[in-house]
């Protein structure tokens, strides 16, 4: 038994794979990484403004149509410093979140409820999945005018169209994630003692949030989308408003202009939710790199 | 009560348990099925894959009950989830959304203590179990094993009269397999439950068992029960290469290599 005692060498590592040495290579290589993407990303965003610019400018397309980047900066300035034609652009832009953020806050709690609620239930699951089905067939732009009919120009009207955008989307993502709830935990919390409210509340909806939040950042752009298009069809205020008005008057750079703003808001938006998922999801594993 | 304090922990008296395959066929899981554990007894099931083994489980836990015969713990017949209950899985069942501490307080919480005291339990139990620095981990931060700890610590503190473990330990490598087994034997000593332990790991049963039930290839019905009179404390390490561990092992593989080649010629077929 003494093949114990047998003498392995101990090698050296070659240079450059020092624990250190690794640590600062990746570092560097990460943040050599970081840059070439903005570089490109950025560079990306330049080319395509500066040739929409020159081809407008050089007459390949017609800036009455496609307007340039010159033209609609200059639009979103002076709406910014002297007000739209009708009003100030921030009161326009608070119209229209106020209907989008409502649609989108009671569309998700409805929605979340509602999910979880047939999720748990087999049976009314079986009863209400036709009609689910037969609603959520109906492309949901042809309600606008319903909606603007029975609710009129104001509020009420986008926030319904809103709400139904954002209904389904995270109705059925709340459902499925309840019925792929992990089978042994249940069973795990059922024999620990769980009541069938403390099931629900303290296993079935937190395992079903990364479903459920899947579902809210797509959701918010089609609560924006909601009250734009009510907008659209009716209303007295509202970017869907100014995008409607400037088609009215030809007014290309205007409605370009809208978009960026609209754009902008909902890229604001999925960050601040990314945020809250993050915060949210701090239990989840985070993925190791890798060393060459 | 009197009858009550002296009954066997779990009994199953000639139990059949059927149910319906994902394509609507009736199939029979355990036929005929008996078996008693005794106060404080740590029974061992083992048994080809697949025969049915984790239904006997479920049945005493209430979670499912039987199609033919009875099933009564502590002398009397089960009806639903009994709290005197404790259940380890094969699979991990941690909630991964709480922290190593929040898993282990789910219990006593669920069942109405006060959170102070729950966390004060779950803190004593976590220490037990080595895990003392590990409070603020969520499950994903741990190993394999200390998962496994994680919870034994959360089954434990509800104190369970009853443990039952299906194939608890059968996702660990070898080593850390061992670590749980001693780890198991001290919490049994300590708590005095009756446990039945599922396990298709031979070895395993005998080395922590009192009795080994062998049973058959599905439908499971009790082949032979075994006896193990290894003295106690057992060192799990080192039982293995004990003369009388190696006989006991010789004589029950004997018996069980029959049930899984019986199951592998018929998953074959």
């Amino acid at each position: 038994m003494a093949d114990a005692a047998i003498n392995i060498p101990t090698g050296t590592f070659r240079p450059g794979t020092s624990d250190a040495e690794i640590e600062a290579a990746a570092a560097k290589a990460a943040a050599h990484r970081r840059h070439t993407v903005t570089f490109w990303q950025l560079a990306i965003l330049i080319g395509f403004l500066g040739l929409w610019e020159l081809a407008g400018r050089m007459a390949w397309i017609d800036p009455f149509f496609y307007a340039m980047p010159s033209t609609i900066a200059g639009r979103l300035y002076e709406w910014i410093t002297e007000g739209t034609s009708e009003g100030p652009l921030w009161y326009h832009l608070y119209v229209t979140m106020e209907e989008a953020v409502l649609g989108f806050v009671t569309g998700s709690v409805a929605g979340i409820i509602i999910g979880v609620a047939l999720g748990r239930n087999r049976m009314a699951a079986d009863i209400f999945s036709i009609y689910i089905k037969v609603i959520n067939s109906i492309p949901r732009v042809v309600l606008a005018p319903i909606f603007i009919m029975i609710l009129g120009l104001g509020l009420g009207s986008k926030v319904a169209l809103a709400f139904v955008m954002v209904f389904f989307v995270v109705f059925h993502n709340a459902f499925q994630g309840v019925r792929e709830a992990d089978r042994a935990m249940i069973a795990n919390a059922r024999i620990l003692g769980a009541s069938d409210w403390q099931l629900t509340r303290s296993v079935i909806v937190p395992s079903a949030m990364s479903w459920i939040f899947a579902s809210l950042h797509v959701s918010f752009g089609f609560a924006i989308i909601g009250a734009i298009v009510g907008e659209f069809v009716g209303s007295r205020y509202g970017i869907g408003l100014l995008i409607n008005i400037a088609k009215g008057s030809f007014d290309a750079a205007g409605m370009y202009a809208a978009i960026v703003i609209v754009m902008v808001v909902a890229l604001v938006a999925e960050y601040l939710m990314t945020l809250v998922e993050d915060r949210l999801a701090k239990w989840r594993p985070q993925p190791l790199h890798e060393t060459q | 009560m009197a009858a009550d304090k002296t009954a066997p922990a779990i009994e199953l008296i000639n139990v059949s348990r059927r149910f319906l395959s994902p394509t609507g066929k009736s199939l029979t899981a355990l036929r005929d099925f008996t078996m008693t554990v005794e106060r404080g007894e740590f029974v061992a099931v083992v048994g080809p894959t697949g025969c049915g083994k984790s239904t006997t489980l479920n049945l005493v836990t209430g979670l499912a009950s039987p199609s033919a015969g009875e099933v009564r713990v502590m002398g009397a017949p089960v009806k639903g989830i009994d709290p005197r209950i404790g259940f380890v899985f094969q699979t991990d069942a941690l909630f991964p959304w709480r922290t190593v501490i929040e898993n282990v307080m789910a219990g006593p919480l669920f069942r109405g203590k006060p959170k102070a005291q729950a966390q004060a339990s779950a803190r004593d139990w976590l220490a037990r179990v080595g895990l003392a620095r590990f409070e603020q981990h969520y499950p994903h931060q741990l190993s394999g094993g200390m998962r496994k700890r994680v919870a034994l610590a959360q089954t434990f503190i509800n104190g369970p009269e009853i443990l039952l473990m299906d194939e608890p330990f059968s996702a660990l490598d070898v080593q850390t397999r061992v670590l749980m087994h001693e780890e198991l034997l001290r919490l049994w000593s300590d708590a005095k439950a009756s446990v039945v332990f599922v396990t298709h790991d031979l070895e395993e049963a005998i080395a922590l068992a009192d009795k080994v039930y062998v049973l058959t290839a599905g439908p499971a019905t009790v082949k032979s029960v075994y006896t193990i009179d290894l003295p106690r404390p057992r060192v799990v390490a080192d039982i293995r290469y004990e003369q009388s561990f190696i006989d006991y092992s010789r004589t029950i593989w004997a018996d069980l290599k029959e049930e899984v080649e019986t199951s592998y010629a018929r998953a074959a077929a």
